[in-house]
């Protein structure tokens, strides 16, 4: 293995592992300070227990996250100086802002987590509150910066050095609202799937329990709402990459050719030497009509550039597909949530346990809409200016760190999973929660 | 001043506040680790309800100093991971497993067998940290790493006076928690704790000792700092007059006065060293001024530093407030009425 390919899978790993964490840090606070809203409005004792065993998860994910993060924040350094010695002046910005944001969320959550009995139930409702917002404020500021690794901006080349550096220019790229979007509802779908998800296993358990109703309907609005939105984010945000990255487009479509009236591929398999892609479904004009709302309008294809900027077409395209047909599932199963929801009738047993499937499923997509941003603009780091090949450390032996924190991910996801589950599995079922629970 | 140096000091107050909070939670392991006599689970159990709701806030000061280095001033935090590879990684190592296995402690089964385990898991990384951190400041301030040259020497840092360093840190943070823990405490766990900080202290002049003696052969820069500059005397007799306080204060009983003058002393301590590299980020080869960003990124992140710590420093005394009582940074021992 080469020192780029161990620092790629390095940094890769990190990123699959954090962005797991971050997610929910996003939006697990959400979902606990929806949980005690409703138990200071109503008295209801099972949304106070469903907010103090959410508190709980949220604190081991969160520690978990912080640490995770700390490592990115270095790694960039450690594995990337090359890129950081370029755009740290020109995108360090958003990078400071979210520490900023990283430092309100762990000192409410801090009062949060261990203030019950110590801050007014107001105080203590509104650091809630503080916590949701600075998470999502976190998540904002770093999705610009990787926002402007897609389209850099506020910065002129010159001579192979950034001049006329432009810090609030470059922190708004091209596209940065509609990736910001995308981002913070992949959030909270991928969170609330994953929470509705447990519920709903349990809850076909313990028919009829109270605790797990109320959990399934605050994850499922979050959820649920966020996935309905999510196709139409994943519209703007594809009209978006079709003009401003053409490459990626043409990667996760598997357009190989420059034509007019485009087909939209499902499923399929690009080849890059023979330039096509096979066994798709093939709707015609729909990647046209898709990414320019025109069904004759002209996409681009990936022979329209040269082969050696080309990324990974199997892969981009794979991943794509993963996401978007994931994401789909989760928008029908939301809708089917919502008619529910107006006919005033309980899910049914097979509606639960379509949900607790997709418990998984948002996360997937997470991470596969991740992979297609960051395979979809290889060979670059930064899209069109600096490779990552050119951007790595001259450090070498990256193999051994590898190896090394492949073993700490492995051994904390392992301890977070086994603890995550305990908390589950101790919550009140059946009858227990629908009396008890009082604090 | 001009921005390098501005933000040169930002990144430098950054630091005594991650050495005074940060560290002092990595101390609070040190004394999990050392926890001893008849009152060990006492001990423990006060670290534990020290930290819990504080420790993730006091974390984030390093992060800030990472964001403000690497957007003020991206060739020296270009070179300092290439230079300091192998100690960072140790450091990141630490932090991880430090608070995973904190929050883990609190989350698993009560049991003896469970909480020891990760117990040790939690006070052993609280010591690798402070050791790497420490390793990284003396190397950075010895002039070992030689930046211009280019090439990586991946254990360039690996010498006496970086060790020094290191171990130097890891007591002063002992020391910080002692006093801390002492405050925190009543009766005879007080005592203990009382006990540690003037054992810490002593701990803490030699490793300073120690580290000023091997400055002379192995670190130019900060041996004429201890010694030759303008400021030094007046730097050593504050610093030395805070030890003697703090020592003072523990043997009456003053844990409050003892407490504000540790952490007097060891902002002393990270200031003189900041001064005697003063103008170099990298000693001798990268200055503020070279390694800085354009003009217009290092003002506008002033500014941002600015307007976050008006929002910033208003919540961290809010979360002070509600879980170091009243008086959360008191100074003077009120008998209670």
């Amino acid at each position: 293995m080469t020192d780029l390919l161990a620092a790629r899978w390095l940094f890769g790993l990190s990123l699959v592992f954090h962005i797991v964490f971050a997610a929910v840090g996003v939006a697990m606070p959400l979902l606990m300070v929806l949980a005690e809203w409703r138990f200071r409005r109503s008295g209801s004792a099972v949304h106070l227990e469903l907010a103090r065993r959410w508190a709980k998860g949220t604190a081991i994910l969160f520690a978990v996250g912080a640490v995770s993060g700390t490592v990115i924040s270095f790694e960039l350094g450690l594995l990337w100086p090359r890129f950081m010695a370029f755009a740290g002046p020109i995108i360090g910005m958003p990078f400071s802002l979210e520490g900023f944001a990283f430092f309100a969320e762990a000192i409410f959550l801090g009062i949060y987590l261990y203030g019950w009995d110590r801050v007014s139930p107001r105080v203590h409702l509104a650091s809630g509150v503080a916590v949701a917002a600075s998470g999502a404020a976190s998540a904002f500021f770093v999705t610009l910066a990787n926002a402007w690794m897609n389209a850099p901006a506020g910065f002129a080349m010159v001579a192979g050095a950034a001049a006329d550096v432009r810090p609030f220019a470059a922190m708004f790229p091209p596209g940065w609202a509609e990736e910001v979007v995308h981002v913070l509802l992949s959030s909270y779908a991928a969170t609330g799937f994953a929470v509705a998800g447990i519920h709903a296993a349990l809850l076909l358990r313990h028919p009829g329990s109270a605790f797990h109703r109320a959990a399934l309907g605050i994850a499922l609005g979050v959820g649920g709402a966020a996935a309905l939105l999510q196709p139409l984010s994943g519209d703007l945000s594809a009209r978006s990459v079709a003009v401003n990255q053409p490459v990626k487009l043409a990667a996760l479509e598997g357009q190989f050719e420059t034509e007019r009236g485009a087909p939209l591929r499902i499923g399929g398999l690009p080849d890059a030497e023979r330039r096509e892609t096979r066994w798709a479904i093939e709707i015609p004009r729909g990647l046209s009509l898709l990414a320019f709302h025109d069904p004759d309008a002209e996409v681009k294809g990936l022979s329209a550039f040269p082969r050696e900027e080309w990324p990974n077409t199997r892969l981009v395209h794979l991943a794509f597909q993963v996401m978007v047909g994931l994401g789909t599932l989760l928008a029908a199963l939301s809708a089917a949530w919502l008619l529910l929801r107006l006919r005033r009738r309980e899910p049914p047993r097979l509606f639960l346990r379509a949900v607790a499937l997709a418990a998984p499923a948002g996360f997937l997509a997470l991470e596969a809409g991740w992979l297609v941003t960051e395979w979809g603009r290889q060979p670059y780091a930064v899209r069109g200016v600096l490779t990552t090949a050119g951007a790595v450390t001259p450090v070498r032996s990256l193999a051994v760190p590898l190896v090394a924190f492949t073993l700490l991910y492995l051994f904390l996801g392992a301890v977070t999973a086994v603890l995550l589950r305990r908390q589950i599995v101790e919550a009140p079922g059946g009858a227990a929660a629908a009396g008890g629970g009082a604090p | 001043m001009s921005p390098p140096d501005l933000l040169g000091a930002a990144i430098l107050a950054a630091l005594v506040l991650y050495a005074l909070l940060g560290g002092a939670d990595f101390g609070g392991g040190v004394w999990d680790l050392l926890a001893s006599g008849p009152r060990r689970a006492e001990q423990r159990a006060l670290v534990e309800r020290a930290l819990g709701p504080i420790w993730e806030a006091n974390h984030v000061w390093l992060v800030l100093v990472v964001v403000v280095l690497f957007t003020g001033f991206p060739a020296a935090f270009a070179a300092i991971s290439i230079e300091l590879f192998v100690p960072l990684v140790l450091l990141l190592v630490g932090i991880v497993l430090r608070g995973a296995a904190f929050t883990f402690r609190t989350y698993d089964r009560p049991d003896d067998r469970v909480q020891a385990r990760w117990g040790l898991v939690f006070s052993a990384s609280s010591v690798l940290a402070p050791l790497a951190l420490g390793v990284v400041v003396g190397a950075l301030a010895s002039g070992r790493l030689r930046v211009a040259a280019g090439g990586a020497e991946p254990f360039a840092w690996l010498a006496p006076f970086p060790l020094s360093v290191g171990l130097f840190a890891a007591a002063l943070f002992a020391y910080l928690a002692a006093t801390y823990l002492a405050v925190e405490a009543e009766g005879a766990l007080r005592d203990d704790f009382r006990r540690r900080a003037a054992g810490a202290g002593l701990a803490v002049f030699g490793c300073a000792l120690l580290a000023g003696a091997l400055s002379w052969r192995e670190a130019p820069a900060v041996f004429a700092g201890l010694t030759a500059r303008g400021w030094s005397l007046p730097l050593h007799l504050g610093t030395g007059a805070a030890a003697v306080a703090a020592f003072a204060a523990l043997f009456r009983g003053r844990v409050r006065a003892a407490r504000a003058a540790a952490a007097i002393q060891v902002a002393l301590i990270v200031l003189g060293w900041g001064a005697s590299q003063h103008p170099y980020l990298v000693v001798p080869d990268l200055t503020l001024e070279a390694a800085s960003a354009p003009r217009v990124t290092q003002v506008a992140l002033l500014w941002a530093l600015a307007g976050g710590g008006v929002l910033l420093f208003p919540a961290l005394y809010a979360l002070f407030r509600v879980f170091k009582g009243e008086r959360p940074f008191a100074v003077v021992d009120r008998r209670r009425s």
